[in-house]
C-alpha cells in the first residue's frame, strides 16, 4: 500500500468495501424490505383510491427512498471506526477526501442502486404512468448519489458518538430537502406529461456540487471525529 | 495597534473582563432603542391601509427573521475562524451564538403564524418563506444537538462549526429550492433594489428595531460568551480567583 498510486488506493478501498458488504448481504437487503415496506404501508394508511396514489405517489416513493438512505447511512463509517480502519485511512499519505469518495461510492453502489433497481416495482404498485416511472429511476439515479454524499457529512461528524442515529437525522433531513423538492416534483410533472428538463439539470447540478464539496468536508469531520 | 487589541481581546481572560464591562451598556442602550421602537411603531406609525393594524407585528417579525439569518451567518464565519485559527473565543462566539439564533427564528415563525390567521386565514401555510425559516429552525437545533452530544467541548465546537458551514452553503439552495416550491409569502418590501413600497414612517420604527434586535443579540451573545469561557477556562488560575474571590 505504502507505494501506491492515488488510483490504486482508491480502487482497493472500494473493492475492499464491496466485497465486505457482499459478505454481509443482510445488512445489504434491510434497508431495501424497508423502502418496499414503507412504500407500501402509505396505501393501507390511506385508502386504495388509485387516483388519490396516483398523485401522492412521487412524493411517497422519494420520502420512503429519504428514510431508506437514512437508515443506511450508519453503516457507512461504523465498522472501519471500531476496527481502526479509519484511522489508517486519515494516516495514509493520500489525500483523505479521494479516499472518503471511495467509501461514499461503495456505500452508494450497495445501498442506492439496489433502490433504483426495485423502484419500477413500487412505481406500478402506486399507479404511476410509465413515463413517470422512467422518469423516477432517472430522479433516483441523480439524486440518491446526492444523498450518499451529503449523508457522509453527517456520518463523519456522528460516527465517534454512542447514540450517533437520532442525531443524524436531525443533522442531514433539513438538507435533504432540496432533492427532495426537485425529484418528486420531476416525477409529478412527468405523470402529467410536461417536460422536466429544468428539474433534471437542477438535480444534475445539485450532484456536482455535493460531489466537489461533501468529501472535503466529510474528511474534515472524520478528522475532528477521530481526534 | 488595532490588531493587537484584537489580539489581546481574544484572550479568554481579557474577554471576561471588557465583555462585562460593556454588556450594561449595551444592554441599556438595547433598552432605550426597543422602547422607542415600540413606541414608533405601535403608537406613531399610520395604520396599513389594507391590512389594518394587525401588520403591526413586523416590528417583530421582520427584525426577528433578519436576525435568524444574520446569526446563522456570525454563527459560520466564527465557526470557520476557530477552525482555521484555532480561536479559543471564535469558538466560544459560534456556539453561544446558536441558541440565540434558534430563538430569534422560532419568534419570527411563531410572530408570522400568529399574522398568517388573520390575513391568511389559517395559522400556517406551507408558504415558503415560512418553509425555509423552519429548516433553518431544524439546521440551528442540529448544531445545538451535535455540540450537546459530543463530550470534549472543544472536539465538539470544531464538529459543530463544520455542520454551521455546511448549512451555509445549504442555505441558498434550500431557500430558492423551497420558493420554487410553494410561495404565497408577500414580496420584500424594504430590500428591493429601487425604492422601498414601504411608507418612510413605518419604515423608520422598522428600522430602529433593527437595530435594538441587532444589540440584544450582542448583548446576550456576550453574556452566554462570559459563561462559557468561565465553564471551559475553570482549570486556570484567573478563573478559579474570580470564582473563589482570591
Amino acid at each position: 500500500m505504502s507505494h501506491s498510486s492515488l488510483t490504486q488506493a482508491f480502487g482497493l478501498l472500494l473493492k475492499r468495501d464491496l466485497v465486505l458488504a457482499l459478505r454481509r448481504r443482510a445488512e445489504m437487503v434491510n434497508p431495501l424490505l424497508f423502502f418496499v415496506l414503507i412504500t407500501s404501508l402509505f396505501p393501507l394508511g390511506f385508502g386504495a383510491d388509485t387516483s388519490l396514489l396516483r398523485a401522492a405517489g412521487p412524493g411517497l416513493i422519494w420520502v420512503a427512498a429519504l428514510l431508506a438512505a437514512l437508515l443506511s447511512l450508519e453503516g457507512m463509517f461504523r465498522s472501519d471506526f471500531e476496527d481502526g480502519t479509519l484511522e489508517q485511512i486519515l494516516l495514509s499519505a493520500h489525500p483523505v477526501s479521494v479516499l472518503v469518495l471511495a467509501k461514499v461510492l461503495a456505500h452508494w453502489l450497495v445501498t442506492g442502486l439496489p433502490l433504483i433497481l426495485v423502484a419500477p416495482l413500487l412505481g406500478v404498485l402506486l399507479a404511476l404512468p410509465t413515463q413517470a416511472i422512467e422518469v423516477l429511476l432517472l430522479t433516483l439515479l441523480l439524486g440518491t448519489p446526492v444523498l450518499s454524499l451529503i449523508g457522509a457529512v453527517g456520518v463523519g461528524l456522528t460516527v465517534g458518538l454512542r447514540r450517533g442515529g437520532v442525531i443524524l437525522s436531525l443533522l442531514v433531513l433539513p438538507l435533504y430537502v432540496p432533492v427532495l423538492i426537485f425529484a418528486s416534483d420531476a416525477v409529478a410533472t412527468a405523470a402529467a406529461g410536461i417536460p422536466i428538463t429544468a428539474q433534471l439539470y437542477i438535480l444534475g447540478a445539485m450532484l456536482v456540487l455535493a460531489l466537489s464539496l461533501a468529501p472535503l468536508a466529510t474528511a474534515a469531520s472524520l478528522k475532528i471525529s477521530l481526534s | 495597534m488595532i490588531t493587537a487589541f484584537f489580539h489581546k481581546l481574544s484572550s479568554p481572560k481579557y474577554f471576561y473582563g471588557i465583555a462585562g464591562r460593556w454588556i450594561p451598556w449595551l444592554g441599556g442602550a438595547c433598552l432605550l432603542l426597543t422602547l422607542a421602537g415600540l413606541y414608533q411603531g405601535l403608537v406613531v406609525a399610520p395604520t396599513d391601509y389594507q391590512q389594518g393594524e394587525s401588520y403591526r407585528i413586523i416590528y417583530i417579525h421582520v427584525p426577528a427573521a433578519w436576525m435568524s439569518l444574520f446569526i446563522y451567518m456570525v454563527m459560520a464565519g466564527a465557526g470557520a475562524i476557530g477552525l482555521i485559527w484555532r480561536i479559543k473565543l471564535a469558538e466560544v462566539i459560534a456556539i453561544s451564538s446558536a441558541p440565540i439564533g434558534a430563538s430569534f427564528t422560532f419568534l419570527a415563525l411563531i410572530t408570522g403564524s400568529l399574522w398568517g390567521k388573520p390575513m391568511w386565514g389559517a395559522w400556517w401555510v406551507w408558504d415558503a418563506r415560512l418553509t425555509s425559516e423552519l429548516l433553518l429552525l431544524f439546521l440551528y437545533l442540529g448544531v445545538i444537538a451535535l455540540y450537546n452530544a459530543v463530550e470534549d467541548k472543544r472536539t465538539a465546537s470544531r464538529a459543530a462549526a463544520i455542520l454551521a458551514i455546511v448549512g451555509v452553503v445549504n442555505i441558498p439552495i434550500i431557500h430558492y429550492s423551497v420558493e420554487w416550491w410553494n410561495t404565497l409569502h408577500q414580496g420584500p418590501t424594504v430590500t428591493k433594489f429601487d425604492a422601498p413600497s414601504i411608507d418612510i414612517r413605518m419604515l423608520i420604527p422598522l428600522l430602529i428595531m433593527a437595530v435594538a434586535f441587532k444589540l440584544y443579540y450582542v448583548t446576550v451573545l456576550l453574556m452566554r460568551a462570559r459563561c462559557e469561557v468561565l465553564e471551559r477556562e475553570r482549570n486556570s488560575k484567573w478563573a478559579q480567583a474570580l470564582v473563589t474571590g482570591k
